[in-house]
Order: C-alpha cells, then sequence, then structure tokens
C-alpha cells in the first residue's frame, strides 16, 4: 500500500476528488495548509508599508492506496492539478505498513 | 461660524436683556421649531453611529486579529466615558459662556437645562447630546495612533483628562464664544476642534509611546478589511449627520452641506485610489476608503461655506495629500502612527481647513474665500491651525508623560507579542 501525498492549489480540490472518484478510490482525508515552494509568497502592499507573505494558502490531499492503484492515481492527480503556473504543488509517495478500518477491524487492502 | 451664529446670538440676547433688567420676554425671543429638532434628533443619532459601530469596525479590521476587541473596545468604552464626564463638566467647559478662553462652570451637572431650555431653535437637550457626539468621537480617533501597544487603564485615565482639558477649551474657542470663533476663523463641523485636534493628538501619542515592537519588520497587515469597508460606510453615512447636522437647522445650509460632503468623499476616494494605481499598480481596498474617510475629513470645516465644486476640488486635494502623508511622509519620518489617525485626521484636517480659506464662497456661508478676493481669509484659517496645532501638541505631550510617570503608558512587551485581546480583556475574537 501506499500513502500519496498532494499539496495542490485550493481550487484545483473538488476537480481531483472528482477524477478520483471515478478511479474508484473510495476515501481520501482534506486538509488546508500553508506553505511556499520555489515560487516564494506574494507582496501585499498597504498605504505603502510592504509585507512579503511567504506562506500561501494550500489544500493537502491524503489517500491511501493499493499499491498496483500507484501509476493511474499519480498521473490522474498530476494531469488534474497541474494549471503549469508556478505554485501548483507536489505529490510525495510513501510505503504504508498496515491499515485498519476501525469499524470492523478488517485489515490492509480490506480496510481501504 | 455655526456656532458664532447659532449660539452667539441667544447668549447676546440674554445679556442685552439682563442689562436692561427687563425679563426674556421680546418679541423676537428663539422659539422651538420641530423641523430642525427632528432632524438634530435624527443627526446626533448618526453622529454617535460613527463612533460605535463605524469607528470601532474601521480600526478593528486594520489591526492584527489579536488585537480586534481590544481597539474596538476602546471605542466603545471612550463612547461611555465621554458621555459621562461631557454631562459632568465637559459640556460646561465647552459652551457656558465663561471667558474667550474656557467656559465657566454654569452647566455644571447640566445645570438648568430644562425640558423646555432651548438653544437656538432646539431643545438644549438635543443640542448637548448633539455636541456630546462630537466629544466622543474626537478622542477616539486618536486611538488609531497608538493601536496595538496601550495600556487599557492608561488609556482611559489619558483620554479622560484629555477630553476637558483640551477638547472642551478648543471647542470652546471656536463654537462656544472663545477666541478663535471671533476672531473669523471658519469652521463648519469641526475640522480644527476634532481633525487637527484628533490627528496632532495621535501623532504626539505615537511619538511619545514609541513604534510597535516589530514594526518595520514583522507582518501588520490588517487582518479583515470588509470590517473596515464596512465601519468607512458607516463614517461616510454618519457624516452626513456630523456636517449636515452642523448647520443645526433644517434648512439650505443643512442641505448643500450634505451635497457638499458626498461630492468630496468621492473625489478623495478616487484621488486616493489613483495615486496607488499609479505607484503601486493596483487599487486597494483600504486605499479607497482611507480616501474617502480623508475626503470627509477635509470637507468638515468648509461644509457650509463652499458651493459643489470647491468641494470636489478640496476633495481631491485632499485625497492626494493625505495618502502622501500615510504612505510617503510617515515611512520618511519613521513614527509609527498605526492606524493613521495623523496622516488622515490631522493633516486631512490642516488641507480642510486652509482650502476653506480659499474655496469659501459668499453666497454659501456669507464669507468670502480666496477665490473671491479675500486673501485675508487664508491668513485667518492658518492662524486657526496653528493656535490648534500647538496648544493640542503640548498639552497631549505633558498629559501622556503625567500618565506616563505615574502608571505607564504601554503594555509589557509579553503582552504585546500574544496579543491584547487575550492579555487586557481576557478574550479573543475567533
Amino acid at each position: 500500500m501506499k500513502l500519496v501525498i498532494s499539496i495542490i492549489k485550493p481550487f484545483k480540490l473538488e476537480e481531483i476528488r472528482e477524477a478520483l472518484t471515478a478511479l474508484g478510490i473510495e476515501g481520501l482525508t482534506v486538509s488546508e495548509v500553508r506553505g511556499y515552494g520555489r515560487q516564494k509568497g506574494q507582496t501585499e502592499i498597504y498605504r505603502g508599508a510592504e509585507y512579503t507573505v511567504n506562506f500561501l494558502p494550500k489544500v493537502k490531499v491524503e489517500v491511501v492506496i493499493a499499491d498496483d492503484r500507484l501509476d493511474s492515481v499519480l498521473e490522474t492527480i498530476q494531469r488534474t492539478a497541474s494549471t503549469g503556473r508556478i505554485g501548483d504543488g507536489k505529490i510525495f509517495v510513501m510505503d504504508v505498513q498496515k491499515a485498519v478500518r476501525i469499524r470492523t477491524g478488517e485489515t490492509d487492502s480490506d480496510a481501504i | 461660524m455655526k456656532l458664532v451664529s447659532r449660539l452667539g446670538a441667544p447668549i447676546g440676547t440674554a445679556v442685552v436683556a439682563a442689562l436692561a433688567a427687563t425679563p426674556a420676554l421680546a418679541a423676537d425671543a428663539p422659539k422651538l421649531d420641530t423641523g430642525d429638532t427632528a432632524w438634530m434628533l435624527t443627526s446626533t443619532a448618526l453622529v454617535l453611529f460613527m463612533t460605535i459601530p463605524g469607528l470601532a469596525l474601521f480600526y478593528g479590521g486594520m489591526v492584527r486579529k489579536k488585537n480586534v476587541l481590544a481597539t474596538a473596545m476602546q471605542s466603545f468604552a471612550i463612547t461611555c466615558l465621554i458621555t459621562v464626564l461631557w454631562m459632568i463638566i465637559g459640556y460646561s467647559l465647552a459652551f457656558d459662556a465663561g471667558t474667550s478662553i474656557v467656559g465657566g462652570l454654569g452647566k455644571f451637572f447640566l445645570k438648568g437645562m430644562g425640558k423646555d431650555a432651548l438653544t437656538g431653535t432646539i431643545p438644549e437637550s438635543v443640542f448637548m447630546v448633539f455636541q456630546m457626539t462630537f466629544a466622543i468621537i474626537t478622542p477616539a480617533l486618536i486611538t488609531g495612533a497608538f493601536a496595538d501597544r496601550m495600556k487599557f487603564s492608561a488609556m482611559l485615565v489619558f483620554i479622560g483628562l484629555w477630553s476637558i482639558l483640551v477638547y472642551s477649551p478648543i471647542c470652546h474657542w471656536v463654537w462656544g464664544g472663545g477666541f478663535l470663533g471671533s476672531a473669523g476663523v471658519l469652521d463648519f463641523a469641526g475640522g480644527t476642534v476634532v481633525h487637527i485636534n484628533s490627528g496632532v493628538a495621535g501623532l504626539v501619542a505615537a511619538l511619545v509611546l514609541g513604534k510597535r515592537i516589530g514594526y518595520g519588520e514583522e507582518n501588520m497587515a490588517p487582518h479583515n478589511l470588509v470590517l473596515s469597508l464596512m465601519g468607512a460606510s458607516m463614517l461616510w453615512v454618519g457624516w452626513f449627520g456630523f456636517n449636515a447636522g452642523s448647520a443645526v437647522a433644517a434648512n439650505g445650509a443643512a442641505g448643500m452641506a450634505m451635497a457638499v460632503t458626498q461630492i468630496a468623499t468621492a473625489g478623495a476616494a478616487l484621488a486616493w485610489m489613483f495615486c496607488e494605481w499609479i505607484t503601486l499598480g493596483k487599487p486597494s481596498v483600504l486605499g479607497i476608503i482611507s480616501g474617502a474617510v480623508a475626503g470627509l475629513v477635509a470637507i468638515t470645516p468648509a461644509s457650509g461655506f463652499v458651493a459643489p465644486g470647491g468641494a470636489l476640488a478640496i476633495g481631491i486635494v485632499a485625497g492626494i495629500v493625505c495618502w502622501w502623508a500615510a504612505a510617503k511622509l510617515k515611512p520618511m519620518l519613521g513614527y509609527d502612527d498605526s492606524l493613521d489617525a495623523f496622516g488622515i485626521h490631522g493633516v486631512g484636517g490642516i488641507v480642510g481647513a486652509i482650502l476653506t480659506g480659499v474655496f469659501a464662497s459668499e453666497s454659501i456661508g456669507g464669507t468670502k474665500g480666496l477665490l473671491e478676493g479675500n486673501a485675508a481669509q487664508v491668513g485667518l484659517q492658518v492662524y486657526g491651525v496653528a493656535v490648534t496645532l500647538v496648544y493640542t501638541a503640548i498639552a497631549t505631550f505633558i498629559l501622556l508623560k503625567i500618565v506616563d510617570m505615574t502608571m505607564g503608558l504601554r503594555v509589557n512587551p509579553e503582552t504585546e507579542r500574544d496579543g491584547l485581546d487575550l492579555n487586557l480583556h481576557g478574550e479573543v475574537v475567533h
């Protein structure tokens, strides 16, 4: 099993959720986060006072999938989240050792 | 002008009557006018609305999230404090005959203000509360200069003393029969009394308290400009009571004051917006609302004396000059006037007071300005500005130093870092 963590532009969330649902992914976890990459934030100016805002709002999507789905999921997220402009985000993949469905006690592939 | 004509006349009549030892039964004794009274009741409510919630929201939206409640609380608490002080002694020091420097104690605790007492054509009770709302907003404006760092307790003591020792005398000089009004200085609705007064006091307070921790380095961006936009809009609407109400009558002067107020405000808002757009590439919300307030401030002294064309010119000049004061002058001189109480109210007030002398029109307010050949009026206006500025600066400095030595003006650095809301008031906004 793999944990796929995607940091994306907030307005892309709904599109990605729909695309993953179409792939048969049944659950995901979303959080509102702030951060920066090469994009390095933006400048705001109030009555002449300039502030560089380093941390921009992003959405973090976490989804756990079976190993054989990794390529299609990665490809789907990358394609859907891309606008071609700086600040589109990143995707990270990690191995998952175990999964348990709390209600039934099912484990691993039965639990995701 | 407004009070010399409105209050000076009844007092004069009373003095003459007393000298002649006849009861005040003159045929032309002032009579209550229901139309005037209705408009002044309305105006009074409008001006109170400027401070709460108008100014509380305007300032509250501009500070950081950790200081919103403390900032809004200052406006609300000042409203309550000044109401009581005005009732006890402030009104008497401003509007009792007294001397040309300060009013007497004849109206101490509103003595003599019965149900039937009149000021001009309206009940004295209405006049007293109308003027009270001006006495409330003036010190509340100062709080913008020391936002984010002053102790609430010290703020209450300072503002209370300031109201009695600075506001009431200056109000008396201009409107209560004092020497500035008698000299012919024009201030229809409070350019000197309210705006130069509070703006200069704010600058002195910003200098005495010092900069906020992290000023110029940390992000001090406004936390919610929608609150500020709502507050500025309430100020704009309430200002019709402030300016048109200063006619103290429901008549053509009030109508013209309303018209020029609207025109100058729009001109200043657009001027500030375009200044930003040209220099920074974007027209900002904070910019257009700041410009509107600058226009409201600048037209205040002129609102009973200028025609619509003059109002538009005053608005545009005020928008440009106040933008320059807030965005360029402040960084250049390095003082930390948190919310630009001086940049907008002090500078806007000075611009408005002087331009009143330029654009005053005899057909509107009975006095000619520079453009109608009366250059001396500009000199008179400068005199009014200078006297107010010097007295306010010195008196404010002394009061702040006294409070600083006895109880301390500034919160400790830890409180300032964590936020005033939690540390001073035990609450957080959300």
